[in-house]
């Protein structure tokens, strides 16, 4: 970056980056993890993010945004505050996983890749997350709920709106 | 927090410290922790990978390969630096064992990794998670943090002149960079498409360097193996097939989970007594035995079935990642082998023509064959393309999807043939699934 106040990183997250870079022996490992990190913090890939890590790693954009296209969690537009994301593979398939995901579209209102109105949820059917045994498993931004059933999809809804409510209190 | 089971079958050298708060560094010391390593340490290369040849320890991710031969394999003189690669980008369907791993026992995979490293005569290692495993990365994280501040790791490890660092790192969600040449690109900050091979990894690896390439089970066990030493571990499985494995119990199970039971473990056994049998009373139609990518069984196809990986392959499918899906007799298996092929499709990093296009038809053919609209030839031209598919690919993506189309086909075409001119499909209630 030329100015800092060009930067759309935080000084946390520069900071990060900073970190990140040095510890590998080649400094472009850094950019599947600083591709993460960015979008943790910014919402999605922005133009400027992409630029901006581009620039940090000393690669072009097209390259980055080459990789970028290629990983499924790695996303260009913004999504919900909180990004609801249903496991219908196999072993959540026979546990009721595509039940657990009509539930929720029809609690939310919206679709595959839907985004709330007031942009508090989004909601998305994924490919396996792992939690086959605990099925059927979804993750909500990066927490896991395991073993849900339609009933139980009206409290993970509430217990996040709750946990807005109280985060803009303290804000 | 994913709840942990137990069985009287089980035999606990994996799953040992589950449970008992080894995530913390002094509980895994005070539980043995780290003794492996300094024994290894002392013992040299040759000692520890005799050890592991003597063990008949193999890959856990699904290959099977022996991880000790894996480990000679690596040249002793390198021009380049030598790496240890941990491959936790765990995603395969039916397959979550190292998410156990990574959440109780994660001080074992940085043990595992200095072993490894301790073995080839590398200084650094990469322990790998996929990005959903973020809160897993954390305590993976925290674990090296805290090997370093009592120097097991960094340039004088347990007081030697050895050095070994490691560093941890995420993946952002794709199955194909659990293949290892993928998983190289990946952690080169590029797009996860496969290498050809040869070379080897063991010869040219990450950046170039010789490295070995690890599953994080296989890693969390290498401990184990020292501690109990090579022939000891060996005696716990088959011949051939040493230790225990991770089994993950899900699907239509009674009571799902992840097991660890002795390797060559009957399968019948695994799911009626250690699962607790088919969910709600059913009938067993088929179990996948290994994850997603390994051909169905069929019931009469399990009675005497022991889980390793040369009893499985003799019985026409593969013991692969250890993930045992159990199916009832209510699934329309036509829908299940959708589901499996779309996840393909989907997965396919479109490298190589027969996987990308393959995966792609495969998923167009049997959605209009769920979705009734299937014609007679379609049953034939899905195992055509599934075919010509095997063994046409820089990486085993495009045999891991095209394997279990042909053994649904081949085992339930009488189901195939039902779906046929219109029919609803018997079973189930998508009869459109949403397209991932």
């Amino acid at each position: 970056m030329t100015s800092e106040t060009m930067s759309v990183f935080s000084p946390q997250l520069a900071k990060r980056f900073d970190a990140l870079a040095a510890k590998y022996p080649v400094k472009r490992s850094a950019l599947v993890p600083m591709l993460l990190y960015a979008q943790d913090e910014v919402g999605y890939l922005s133009d400027a993010v992409i630029s901006e890590i581009a620039e940090r790693i000393g690669i072009t954009e097209l390259d980055v945004r080459n990789v970028a296209s290629y990983y499924s969690m790695l996303r260009f537009k913004p999504v919900g505050k909180y990004n609801v994301q249903v496991c219908t593979n196999i072993s959540c398939m026979l546990r009721g996983g595509y039940d657990v995901f009509e539930k929720f579209q029809d609690e939310l209102g919206i679709g595959h890749k839907g985004t709330t109105q007031d942009g508090v949820f989004s909601l998305e059917e994924v490919e396996c997350i792992g939690a086959c045994c605990w099925a059927p498993a979804i993750q909500v931004n990066y927490d896991f709920h395991d073993e849900l059933t339609p009933e139980s999809v009206p409290d993970v809804l509430a217990r996040y709106r709750t946990q807005l409510q109280n985060k803009e209190k303290n804000a | 927090m994913p709840r942990l089971v137990s069985h009287p079958d089980e035999v606990k050298i994996v799953t040992r410290r589950f449970g008992q708060g080894a995530a913390n560094i002094d509980k895994y010391v005070e539980l043995g922790g780290y003794e492996a390593a300094k024994n290894c340490l002392a013992q040299g290369p040759d000692w520890i990978i005799n050890e592991m040849k003597a063990s008949n320890l193999r890959g856990r991710g699904g290959a099977g390969f022996p991880t000790g031969m894996k480990w000679s394999f690596v040249p002793k003189q390198s021009a380049k630096p030598k790496y240890v690669l941990v491959n936790g980008d765990e995603s395969e369907p039916g397959t979550c064992k190292d998410h156990l791993i990574f959440l109780h026992d994660p001080h074992a995979v940085i043990e595992g990794t200095i072993i490894a490293g301790l073995a080839i005569g590398s200084k650094l290692g990469f322990i790998y998670l996929r990005g959903e495993y973020r809160y897993l990365l954390e305590i993976m994280e925290k674990a090296v943090a805290d090997a370093y501040a009592k120097g097991f790791l960094g340039k004088n490890i347990f007081g030697s002149d050895t050095e070994f660092q490691v560093i941890t790192q995420t993946g952002a969600g794709a199955y194909e960079v659990g293949e290892e040449s993928a998983l190289m690109e990946s952690l080169e900050g590029k797009r996860g498409v496969p290498r050809i091979k040869p070379p080897f990894p063991a010869v040219v690896g990450l950046y170039g360097g010789p490295t070995v390439i690890n599953n994080a089970e296989t890693i969390a066990t290498v401990p184990h193996v020292i501690t109990m030493g090579g022939e000891a571990f060996a005696a716990v499985g088959t011949p051939r097939n040493g230790g225990t494995r991770l089994f993950g119990l899900s699907g239509h199970v009674e009571r799902p989970g992840v097991y660890e039971l002795p390797m060559g473990y009957n399968l019948k056994k695994m799911i009626y007594e250690v699962g607790g049998g088919v969910r709600g009373g059913r009938k067993l139609k088929a179990v996948v035995p290994g994850g997603s990518s390994t051909p169905v069984l069929l019931p009469e196809e399990i009675e005497n079935l022991g889980m390793d990986f040369d009893q499985v392959g003799k019985a026409g499918s593969m013991l692969g990642s250890g993930g045992v899906v159990v199916i009832d007799d209510q699934t329309c298996i036509v829908e299940f082998a959708l589901r499996t092929i779309s996840f393909y499709q989907h997965e396919s990093c479109g490298w190589c023509i027969p996987c990308r296009e393959g995966t792609d038809w495969l998923k167009k053919s049997l959605t209009r064959f769920h979705a009734g609209f299937g014609v007679a030839k379609d049953i034939d031209n899905i195992q055509y393309i599934a075919d010509n598919m095997m063994g046409r690919t820089f990486c085993p993506l495009g045999d891991a999807a095209a394997m279990p189309t042909l053994g649904f086909v081949k085992k339930f075409r009488k189901e195939f043939e039902a779906h046929l001119d219109g029919k609803p499909c018997p079973y189930a209630k998508h009869a459109e699934l949403a397209v991932v």
